[in-house]
């Protein structure tokens, strides 16, 4: 068993660890492969065992015991409750509305939590060619909640995107009732560093949690905008042995190239 | 009914230089024997579509078949870039890549319409982002004559030639695939001509919990070809191997290494992946 004396926590884990907190039990969660997917299933395994775990790949229910490289993984199949087509996955399940969190990462956010995957750059000519919207764009629109992870720079935390692929709270308060999006919204964006939540009123990302070790005035110096702080801001509970060695376990899990 | 070709004779037949081009499989079941002897057949200008291009098209990019990529998630899953991909697109090598951008729901909205014989498909997606107007040509808002919503449609896809890998067919041409079918009935089904090549060809075609099946007379051809679909999979016949998607960051990472590969293995090679 590992212990947290043996090996300190990475920034990654932490928030792994954190993302996996916010998600309740009997959760319906739509997953992108990478930390998403480490995340929920680190839920799974710990505080939320009946959390629903649906990939984009048309597996519903999946209860993977090694942690999948894919999104479409053959173990996500064989665990599933039900295996539909990519068609159906998207319209009558997600498009339906039955989705209760989607969980997404990015290159590039915005106060806004707008989020860029698609390039750095011009879109023609661009500087880095990322690999696009994906099931993201459809995702931010319609799971009745976003939860966004990603790690926090000023290279990611800008002020303006190079590319909108997915809609947060767009330009203003209020634009995504004008653009009929049935979802919440991103309620909140976990990084290495804390977590931010929007503003009630002015939708703006604002830090209301820092993790140990790190610091509001660092969470500043990372952010591309004047970055609001919560007066309340909460300190981060150290993840728990449990969670450590799951998520170890789980990560160790994952193929290395041989 | 679907002819039964050897691999190399329904390439010939089936694909030829500008075809817009179909090889779907969505992780699972990708028709990799088929897109390489695609580049052995040095196949050129070909309009390549498929919702997330995967080494498959790392490949064929990279070998110069591409003109035109419609796509709707280009990435190495879980690894990273497809670096081929982006050495088109960044630098124009080896020649330039027009883009045609959609969301996975667009883009499996667009493969049932085809299917359905619908000039455009419907749903509730892209508003607010810029997916939107960059790929206006697709994407349009339209108004529900019911109710009076603003919903999106986009385009239909219709290419020349749609071709998937599945488990099995039997000797008249009928077609059983299980597991994660993605949108390889869409595709089959929307395509002018299709190709399904197949992990092994048996009598009988015996009954399998969650498969589908594709009746002789909607397929084109089918190839046999064992071990078609790695380094991705076949459900129930061999692992997708992770081991080769990390590989492949390394392989691509630059054109000489990416060249000796695959001159290695896809063109001194005949059908083996």
């Amino acid at each position: 068993m590992t212990t947290k004396a043996e090996a300190a926590v990475s920034a990654d884990e932490m928030m792994t660890v954190v993302a996996s907190r916010a998600l309740t039990d009997e959760t319906v969660c739509f997953v992108g492969i990478g930390l998403p997917s480490t995340a929920a299933n680190l839920a799974r395994l710990t505080h939320a065992p009946r959390t629903v775990l649906v990939y984009e790949s048309g597996t519903i229910g999946s209860k993977p015991r090694n942690l999948p490289l894919s999104i479409g993984d053959g173990e996500l199949a064989e665990t599933a409750d039900a295996v539909v087509p990519v068609p159906e996955i998207f319209a009558y399940w997600l498009q339906g509305g039955r989705i209760d969190v989607g969980f997404l990462g990015a290159a590039q956010i915005d106060r806004l939590g707008n989020l860029n995957s698609t390039v750095i750059g011009d879109y023609e000519r661009p500087k880095v060619r990322l690999p696009g919207g994906g099931g993201a764009p459809e995702i931010a629109a319609m799971a009745k909640e976003v939860i966004v992870i990603m790690r926090q720079s000023r290279r990611s935390f800008v002020d303006r995107l190079d590319f909108r692929s997915s809609v947060g709270y767009g330009d203003a308060p209020g634009d995504r009732k004008r653009l009929g999006m049935p979802g919440r919204g991103p309620t909140v964006v976990i990084t290495d560093l804390g977590v931010l939540r929007p503003d009630p009123e002015s939708r703006e990302l604002t830090l209301t949690q820092i993790h140990p070790g790190a610091s509001a005035e660092v969470a500043r110096e990372r952010t591309g905008w004047p970055l609001r702080v919560a007066e309340d801001l909460e300190e981060t509970a150290e993840p728990s042995d449990r969670e450590l060695r799951e998520l170890r376990e789980l990560r160790a899990t994952l193929e290395e190239p041989t | 009914m679907a002819e039964l070709l050897a691999l190399d004779e329904a390439v010939a037949e089936l694909v030829h230089d500008g075809d817009s081009v179909a090889l779907e499989g969505f992780t699972h079941l990708i028709p990799f024997a088929a897109g390489q002897e695609i580049i052995r057949q040095g196949r050129r200008d070909l309009t390549l579509i498929r919702m997330t291009p995967d080494l498959i098209y790392d490949q064929m990019i990279g070998a110069g078949c591409a003109r035109k990529l419609i796509f709707s998630w280009g990435g190495n899953p879980g690894v990273g870039s497809l670096r081929r991909l982006r050495d088109a697109v960044e630098h124009d090598w080896p020649a330039p890549l027009e883009l045609e951008e959609h969301s996975h729901a667009g883009m499996a909205a667009r493969y049932a319409a085809g299917a359905s014989n619908l000039p455009f498909g419907t749903l509730r997606g892209y508003v607010g982002t810029e997916l939107m107007e960059r790929s206006s040509e697709t994407i349009a808002e339209i108004k529900c004559p019911f109710t009076g919503e603003a919903l999106t449609a986009v385009r239909a896809l219709r290419p020349d030639v749609g071709i998937v890998h599945a488990q099995r067919a039997d000797r008249e041409g009928n077609v059983q695939l299980w597991g994660i079918i993605g949108v390889q009935k869409e595709i089959v089904l929307a395509s002018a001509r299709s190709l399904v090549t197949v992990e092994e060809i048996v009598d009988e075609l015996e009954p399998r919990p969650g498969a589908i099946v594709l009746p002789t007379w909607a397929v084109g051809a089918v190839a046999e070809a064992p071990h078609g679909a790695h380094p991705s999979y076949a459900h129930d016949y061999y692992d997708r191997d992770n081991g080769f998607y990390q590989r492949w960051d390394e392989i691509s990472a630059d054109r000489d290494s990416f060249q000796a590969w695959i001159e290695e293995h896809v063109l001194r090679t005949a059908g083996v992946t």
